[in-house]
């Protein structure tokens, strides 16, 4: 390698470049076992996850409720079911107020008080999510009465909004202006413009926005716990406590009974392989080209 | 933008009716467009409306417990349901203790995964492995929790305490009977959270420093990793600490993984070994279960610091990271 800086005496030279190349391999290697060790807890999660996992999925685990304590048997059908209707939920309420919120951001909020909202968003957005799960129980559960789905709903929401808002204005700001300029040069009102020429440019990058924000509420526990609460029935009404996938995983993974336990990896491989498949979508997705039509 | 519409307006119509039409709908459109100028900034509103509510909620909830303990409540150490009698001293110890046992274990290895992927692997290596490493960030925290339980407790307890009583237990951080649950066993399980936002950021400030930077080191005769240690790392080094912060931040407010291995006990030890608590896990725990005013009223309290201190260090490690993306590498050093 470039070593050579005219040397005073052959010897110092020498022995200096062997200890900067000594460095240099040992650097390497050093930067090297981060990678291994780092990858190391991810294999053994997802390796622990597939070999207890699978063996636990059965029929029966994807279409009923839950046994009682020492039977054998039961699943966590309406745990899946509970998490996407709380999802669901979730979504109506935090998608449309985020992606807005994007627009704003991009289109109108080139301006101090769009930068306070932009801050504010990203404050919202490093905000403990269990002092999210207090808020929604003093706002949601307090004034209903009794813990319920559309808490849990609105905990998430309250997730995803800050999330989908600055993903969407950046990908908002992404279009170029000319395109824009296009449309008003057409005659098209501003509104118009955004809706059907901006947003619409931009949808595979704000779609990638909201499948990330989707993806990191979709395996949260904390704000759920006296939110949704959990239930060992079904339920479908809005107003009533709800079973989640990632409180079921919670109650039976502290549990002290085996058969739980087993339950648990169960439940909690199939968590990780909708968030995974999401995660992957949101990849190919975004692999296909941020902005289709602009480039 | 109403701007160039009246302009085409008079010229058009002056031409044909038939044209008229579509441009006298485009008239209307000064009320569209302040209508859904007026609903995307409601929308706006919203997320300063959830932060304000946030603070709302907090303050007013935690009133009962701030006037009966004030300020001393972070420095009490007694938990005492039974009798009304709280203080948050253990949490707050537990908090920082197992948030700094992570970074410690965090630091090194994110800095060394994002040095190796931006500087070190060969390109055909770098897409899958950025991807990997953000595959950690994306696995929820209760899957970290059940996995920490089942396997990295039981090893902990087996092979990882013995050793560490045996060659470090002179320090006094390793003392005590190798329960597997404790704080090692929290500090270890953040880390694995931690790494992955450390090294994310740490590549991004990285590969904000401009590429003329390295050029120049190595034309100076530098190897690899003096170039990366002098023309990179030391440019971006406020953001690096941004990072670190930001994981910081992660580690404070982190709940679930925490909670199942942490062994939920009020208490401050000086060994590593021992159980402990954090605020997070102590809200989880015992908030649905809190009977009394003054209970719920302490879980808030302990809900609206761990808010106030994730929002200081979010705030100081954006502003940090910054610095170093916002175009020019930071001026700092010396």
């Amino acid at each position: 390698m470039p070593e050579t800086v005219t040397p005073t005496s052959d010897f110092a030279a020498a022995r200096i470049s062997l200890w900067r190349r000594g460095m240099n391999s040992f650097a390497t290697l050093a930067a090297a076992a981060a990678v291994i060790l780092v990858l190391l807890p991810l294999g053994a999660v997802f390796g622990y996850l597939v070999y207890k996992g699978i063996g636990s999925i059965n029929w029966a685990f994807l279409t009923q409720t839950p046994k009682p304590v020492g039977e054998a048997g039961g699943g966590m059908a309406n745990a899946i079911a509970g998490s996407a209707f709380i999802l669901l939920i979730a979504s109506v309420i935090g998608v449309p107020i985020g992606i807005g919120a994007g627009i704003y951001l991009a289109e109108y909020g080139r301006n101090q008080f769009g930068n306070v909202v932009r801050f504010t968003a990203d404050v919202l957005n490093g905000v403990p999510s269990i002092v999210v799960g207090i808020v929604a129980y003093a706002i949601v559960v307090l004034s209903q009465g009794h813990f319920s789905a559309l808490a849990g709903g609105v905990a998430l929401a309250i997730m995803m909004i800050p999330t989908i808002a600055r993903t969407t204005e950046e990908m908002l700001l992404l279009v170029p202006t000319v395109v824009r300029e296009a449309a008003y040069g057409l005659g098209v009102s501003r509104w118009r413009t955004t809706l059907s020429i901006t947003l619409r440019t931009a949808t595979s990058g704000v779609i990638t926005g909201v499948m990330l924000a989707f993806a990191r509420v979709a395996g949260e526990t904390a704000p759920l716990l006296f939110t949704a609460f959990g239930n060992q029935y079904w339920n479908w009404k809005v107003n009533q406590p709800t079973a989640a996938l990632s409180l079921q995983i919670f109650t039976y993974a502290i549990s002290p009974f085996d058969e739980w336990h087993r339950q648990a990896w169960a439940g909690a491989l199939i968590l990780i392989v909708l968030i995974v498949v999401a995660v992957s979508a949101v990849r190919i997705v975004a692999g296909r080209g941020m902005l289709k039509g602009t480039s | 933008m109403t701007g160039p519409q009246p302009v085409a307006k008079q010229e058009v119509a002056a031409n044909s009716e038939v044209q008229a039409e579509p441009l006298l709908k485009a008239g209307n459109s000064h009320i569209a467009d302040g209508v859904f100028h007026f609903a995307m900034l409601a929308c706006g509103l919203c997320v300063l409306g959830l932060v304000g509510l946030i603070i709302y909620e907090l303050i007013s909830g935690s009133r009962l417990s701030w006037h009966a303990f004030g300020l001393k409540f972070f420095f009490r150490s007694e938990w005492d349901p039974v009798n009304e009698q709280f203080g948050a001293l253990p949490f707050v110890y537990g908090t920082l203790v197992s948030s700094f046992l992570a970074l410690l274990l965090a630091v090194p290895l994110a800095i060394g995964v994002a040095v190796f992927i931006t500087e070190m692997c060969p390109r055909w290596l770098k897409g899958p492995l950025a991807f990997t490493t953000e595959l950690l960030a994306a696995i929820p925290s209760v899957i970290y929790g059940l996995w920490a339980i089942f396997v990295l407790v039981p090893v902990l307890r087996h092979y990882g305490e013995p050793f560490c009583a045996h060659y470090l237990g002179w320090t006094g951080l390793f003392e005590g009977p190798p329960y597997g649950i404790g704080m090692l066993a929290a500090g270890i399980i953040l880390a694995i959270m931690v790494v992955p936002i450390v090294s994310a950021i740490t590549r991004e400030v990285m590969t904000a420093v401009p590429q003329q930077q390295r050029e120049a080191v190595l034309a100076l005769g530098a190897t690899r990793w003096e170039m990366i240690r002098t023309g990179v790392l030391r440019n971006a080094r406020a953001g690096i600490l941004g990072g670190v912060i930001l994981g910081l931040g992660r580690a404070l407010g982190e709940t679930m993984a925490v909670t199942m291995v942490i062994g939920n006990r009020p208490e401050i030890a000086r060994s590593l070994f021992a159980p402990g608590y954090t605020m997070a896990s102590v809200i989880a725990n015992e908030f649905s279960e809190a009977t009394g005013d003054t209970y719920l009223s302490a879980l808030i309290e302990i809900g609206l610091a761990l808010f106030i201190v994730t929002i200081i260090v979010n705030i100081l490690a954006q502003f940090l990271v910054w610095t170093v993306t916002r175009g020019t590498p930071a001026r700092t050093h010396a």
